[in-house]
């Protein structure tokens, strides 16, 4: 599902962000992506995203090497990955369905299935009340809930969260796990980068750890660790 | 792109409109208040144009002043001279006492003062159009030869100065016009530029759910020539009235005479209205690709 061989990332500034980093995840699974503040997490989402380009090695996404990938084409990869940021990222002037139905449009969806689907993802993440609502009218986790419903809606293999609990209190920081435990449960691949140490050793998923751009643990039902890249 | 993705960039493009009017009233009244100006300086051309091709063909004749006394027979012969003339496009004879007349009625109120004259001052005279201006030189060079001609009158200079006065003002407003679209442009690219900084983020989220660069760009091109389209319609509007106001009052009160010269509404409406809904959507639609093009990079 995704696979980074080799990949190396260094900044115009001689940053060197990531390392050599050999990675796999299979389909179905969900990891959580965790080491400090400028280890590299961001960096390696970004990556996935297309929004930076390695200097190095390939990284292959739903059976494509998208380091091969021309720009003109980057929408197209980025409408197999949804993505889901600590800050919801909501369009603030159009509502809570129009943000949901905005992903499904840009891809030209019919209009019929937009109407169908929207109000069933919706329910999903528990909004179906909100749905004529605009963001500043919800609270964060509702918001993120519906970026959540957003970045699902297109059924994208693959789920990017990055820090999505980051701006939340604990409670609701589980009710946005609950929503992405389901998702993943349904066949989505979940991968989420996490400074929420509760979060990641009572969920026991496969937990990666990365430090000065290198991989340094990588274990199946793993916990947050207070190994090297707490001090 | 199919048709289903147009219809949205177009349903995104009014919606961004409404609500963006905030921002958008900044957009349509500059683009408004340069058309206004860009129209104003159109009447003006127009009317100095006018003026100059109507002075044009008042001074574009050749008058001919006869000495006195001469027989009839001999009027014949110098009026066959110069029709033989090349380049003369037609004479008209004008009696001294036709001369008094014309001058009795061009003087109107003041023509009390001509009574009081003894005798006739005129000279009998011809009036001759020519074919081409042209000719004018060679025909006067051979009026001033035949036999009974007094003095040639011919208003060359004042028709060369209002020639060129003329084509100073036409290129001077192409100037000026070309100086106001730009202006326009960046006025409008200003604005956008800031509704665009405005929705940067929305921007940015387009792009990471996976929106095209011509279906982010498309909305903002409509918006921008909606916009430029509202103002394009405010300049008309006012303009037409405006002016419309102005040409009946200078009707009704002032001088008559000076309607002559300027351009009729109805005609200026229509000219305007293309010209304006042109520059109106080019500007709106230019100013916002401007605008976008260094958002698009993300």
């Amino acid at each position: 599902m995704i696979e980074f061989v080799n990949v190396s990332k260094e900044y115009d500034n001689n940053v060197k962000a990531l390392l050599n980093i050999d990675l796999k995840i299979n389909k179905g699974e969900f990891v959580f992506l965790v080491g400090s503040s400028g280890a590299g997490k961001s960096t390696l989402i970004k990556l996935l995203l297309k929004e930076e380009q390695p200097t190095g090695g390939k990284i292959i996404l739903n059976d494509m090497d998208i380091t091969k990938v021309k720009n003109r084409r980057i929408p197209y990869i980025r409408r197999n990955v949804g993505v889901v940021f600590q800050d919801f990222r909501l369009l603030p002037n159009k509502t809570v369905y129009e943000n949901v139905a905005f992903a499904m449009e840009i891809i030209g969806a019919n209009p019929r299935e937009v109407r169908r689907k929207v109000p069933m993802i919706l329910s999903m993440v528990d909004l179906s009340k909100k749905a004529s609502s605009f963001p500043d009218q919800l609270s964060g986790g509702e918001r993120q809930r519906v970026s959540i419903a957003r970045a699902i809606v297109n059924s994208p293999p693959v789920l990017i969260a990055d820090e999505p609990t980051g701006n939340l209190d604990p409670d609701t920081a589980w009710e946005i796990m609950k929503v992405l435990s389901e998702i993943n449960g349904r066949g989505t691949t979940v991968l989420m980068a996490t400074h929420a140490k509760d979060i990641v050793n009572n969920m026991k998923k496969r937990v990666i750890e990365i430090h000065e751009g290198k991989i340094v643990r990588d274990e199946q039902k793993g916990g947050y660790g207070n190994g090297i890249s707490d001090n | 792109m199919g048709f289903r993705i147009i219809k949205n960039i177009i349903k995104q493009g009014f919606q961004g409109m409404w609500r963006n009017r905030g921002m958008g009233l900044a957009s349509v009244s500059s683009i408004s208040a340069v058309l206004m100006i860009l129209g104003i300086v159109l009447i003006l051309i127009l009317t100095i144009n006018n003026v100059v091709l109507e002075m044009k063909t008042k001074f574009d004749e050749i008058q001919v002043f006869l000495e006195d006394d001469l027989l009839n027979e001999d009027l014949d012969l110098i009026e066959t001279q110069i029709k033989e003339s090349e380049g003369v496009l037609s004479v008209v004879f004008v009696s001294k006492e036709q001369g008094l007349e014309i001058m009795k009625e061009e003087w109107e109120n003041e023509a009390y003062l001509l009574e009081g004259l003894e005798e006739n001052p005129l000279q009998n005279s011809y009036i001759i159009q020519l074919k081409d201006i042209e000719y004018a030189d060679n025909v006067v060079k051979k009026l001033k030869t035949i036999n009974g001609v007094d003095d040639v009158k011919y208003y060359k200079d004042i028709i060369d100065k209002l020639m060129i006065f003329a084509n100073y003002i036409r290129f001077g407003g192409i100037i000026i016009i070309g100086i106001l679209v730009l202006v326009s442009i960046f006025i409008i690219s200003n604005t956008i530029k800031l509704t665009v900084a405005a929705r940067k983020r929305e921007i940015n989220i387009m792009k990471y759910v996976g929106a095209t660069n011509g279906y982010i760009r498309g909305p903002f091109i409509i918006e921008g020539i909606l916009f430029g389209l509202i103002g394009a319609v405010f300049s008309i509007l006012l303009l037409n009235y405006g002016y419309e106001y102005f040409f009946k009052s200078v009707n009704d009160k002032l001088y008559v005479l000076f309607t002559v010269y300027l351009v009729s509404p109805s005609l200026l409406i229509k000219d305007i209205t293309i010209m304006f809904t042109v520059i109106g959507v080019g500007i709106g639609a230019l100013g916002s690709i401007i605008s976008l093009k260094r958002f698009l990079n993300v």
